[in-house]
């Protein structure tokens, strides 16, 4: 444990910039020239409405996007000062820097156990000897070791939907990464797992960059710093989270957080 | 039993009821067509029986275990074309599982999407040439190029091993396998390509966002979420390879023997049938080729009983992605 935090203090800080950055899947433009700074070590939250292009902006962060064909993008995202649109950047060790929660809860055929290793066994992060440790860290914070440490090789497609998406967050909390991008992981959880899940975010936001994709406003509130709001593939407002649920400065940005948008 | 209550107004329910009639029909013909097969079955079974008794009375399961095949004296075993059939059935798959696996991986997940499909058609292509195409081809241009290849390197570098010694005739049971494999290759591959297909997207951006490389990401998340219907494949090919008749006969040598060395000739279930039946003077003769095609077909079933619980112990492990079958 002292090892990692003496790495964490080492490690680089994970800020995010997004340089006129624009995608589009074939024809159709999906982000338009979206540009602002994530800072580090903070959460900071993406809002708006269904389609409008938050997860593809997620995705354009680890290049997740690289694998649906006749994709285009312009601009550049940077993590670390460093442009993820380079000519042959590393992108294992993009993506192991940059963790993700999907959307929807992709667990693997696999045990729980197995879902929660597989990135430091695929990478080989951890030591075997220290592999059942790291298990055991990371399903307690993402809140559900309680649920599962008596039944941790059975199949993880046999968790309950919400259960699923916690063990997600476990499985990509195993790699250590230095930002963690989450898209909507509390869409499938009651109240008490999402105050669970809240807990961990701001208790991680000390040693990671967090960005989190929300339809909850209170959420939004609660644990971000600041926030972003997108509509129609355009960065509409970003700002420090207190100014935009108390004095956004766009219209369009007090009709979506009020619910009268439309 | 809830009896409907009747609809107040007449007309839809006359229209039901003729709906009714016609669906009672439909159903009945459908249970009809699926109980014929059964009883095929059955038929099958019963005239194989009758056909083998000479040879089912004279020997019993002993049948199964003796090697001697001489008409001349009228003494039967079997055991040499048992071993023969799982032999160069087992050497098909051995060849062609990481092969069809290795060509429907490129397909579904490297290959430039342009020549997916051109790759995919040839593969599959194979699978419509006649077996005595592969035979004439076998016999001409395989097993000559086998000879001076492939056999010699063998014995060269393996030849301490029994399996490699002995004679190089070139027919030869490697030879019965090697053919085989190519002949199953496009059964396996087609349907290893359509399971891999529909494993979601998730799977693989999951693994890739865990730090996989696409190599991994197939390797690890796509491979192991289609697996049922991977072993699935594999059965089918070796359904395939089990009864495949005339390709084999033409390679293999046709001998009733068990050799430990691939290079030496052997003999299959389904090619001593064809090749002797015609020529089988004696009734035991006739009795014991029949009796061969009642365990071809026990061992064609029990391999698929198998393969069922194969495929069932595979998939306990989740619910999803056994759709593939
Ligand atoms: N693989 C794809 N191919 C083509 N179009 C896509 C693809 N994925 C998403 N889109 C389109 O891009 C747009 C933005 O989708 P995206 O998933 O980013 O929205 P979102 O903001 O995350 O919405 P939600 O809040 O519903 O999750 C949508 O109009 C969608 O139809
Ligand atoms: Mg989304």
């Amino acid at each position: 444990m002292t090892e990692r935090i003496a790495n964490s203090e080492q490690r680089t800080t994970g800020a995010i910039d997004v340089a006129d950055f624009s995608f589009s899947y074939g024809p159709r433009q999906i982000l338009n020239n979206v540009s602002f700074s994530m800072p580090s070590k903070a959460v900071t939250a993406i809002i708006g409405p269904s389609g409008c292009g938050k997860s593809t902006f997620l995705r354009s962060i680890n290049r997740l996007n690289d694998l649906i064909p006749e994709t285009k993008h312009a601009g550049d995202i940077l993590v670390d000062g460093r442009s993820v649109y380079t000519r042959g950047i590393d992108l294992v060790a993009l993506r192991l820097g940059v963790g993700m929660v999907f959307q929807r809860a992709n667990p693997f055929p696999k045990t729980i156990y197995e879902n929660v290793a597989y990135g430091p066994t695929l990478n080989r992060l951890v030591a075997p000897r220290d592999l059942p440790a790291t298990v055991e860290r990371c399903l307690k914070q993402a809140a559900l070791w309680d649920e599962v440490k008596d039944r941790l090789d059975t199949p993880a497609t046999g968790l309950s939907g919400g259960q699923q998406q916690r063990l997600c967050i476990a499985r990509a909390l195993a790699n250590d990464p230095k930002v963690l991008l989450m898209d909507e992981p509390c869409s499938a959880l009651d109240p008490i797992a999402t105050q669970r899940v809240e807990e961990l975010i701001v208790q991680l936001k000390a040693s990671y960059t967090i960005v989190i994709v929300t339809h909850n406003m209170q959420q939004a509130a609660r644990v971000s710093d600041v926030t972003g709001f997108f509509d129609r593939g355009e960065l509409i407002e970003f700002g420090p989270t207190e100014q935009i649920f108390t004095a956004p400065s766009k219209e369009r940005t007090e009709a979506y957080i009020t619910g009268r948008f439309g | 039993m809830t009896v409907p209550t009747a609809p107040s107004a007449s007309t839809p329910a006359a229209a039901l009821q003729g709906a009714a009639a016609g669906d009672r029909i439909f159903r009945a013909l459908l249970t009809l067509a699926a109980l014929a097969i059964p009883v095929l079955l059955g038929f099958l079974v019963y005239e194989l029986v009758q056909g083998s008794e000479l040879a089912i009375q004279r020997y019993g399961f002993r049948f199964l275990t003796t090697s001697t095949w001489d008409p001349v004296t009228d003494e039967f075993g079997a055991l040499p074309l048992i071993f023969g059939t799982l032999l160069s059935s087992f050497l098909a798959l051995l060849i062609a599982v990481p092969l069809s696996l290795g060509v429907a991986i490129f397909i579904t997940e490297f290959a430039p999407s342009a020549i997916r499909r051109p790759i995919a058609f040839i593969v599959e292509l194979l699978a419509a040439i006649p077996s005595v195409v592969y035979g004439l081809w076998g016999i001409f241009v395989l097993i000559p190029f086998l000879r001076t290849t492939v056999f010699t390197f063998l014995k060269g570098t393996f030849g301490f091993l029994p399996f490699f010694q002995g004679p190089v005739y070139g027919q030869s049971m490697l030879a019965a396998g090697i053919i085989l494999a190519i002949m199953v290759m496009p059964y396996i591959m087609s349907v290893t390509r359509e399971v891999l297909a529909v494993v979601p997207a998730s799977q693989r951006e999951a693994a890739m966002a865990l730090g996989a490389t696409r190599w991994e990401a197939a390797w690890t998340a796509v491979v192991p979420y289609a697996r049922s219907g991977i072993v699935g494949a594999v059965i089918l090919g070796l359904g395939r390879a089990l009864g495949e008749t005339m390709a084999v006969t033409m390679l293999i040598g046709n001998r009733h023997e068990i050799a430990a060395s691939l290079f030496a000739p052997g003999y299959t279930m389904a090619a001593a049938i064809a090749n002797e039946f015609s020529e089988a003077s004696t009734d035991m003769h006739l009795a014991a080729l029949s009796y061969v095609a009642l365990v071809l077909f026990g061992v064609t079933v029990i391999v698929n009983a198998l393969a069922r619980v194969l495929i069932w112990r595979v998939s306990k492990g989740r619910q999803s992605g056994g759709a593939g079958l």
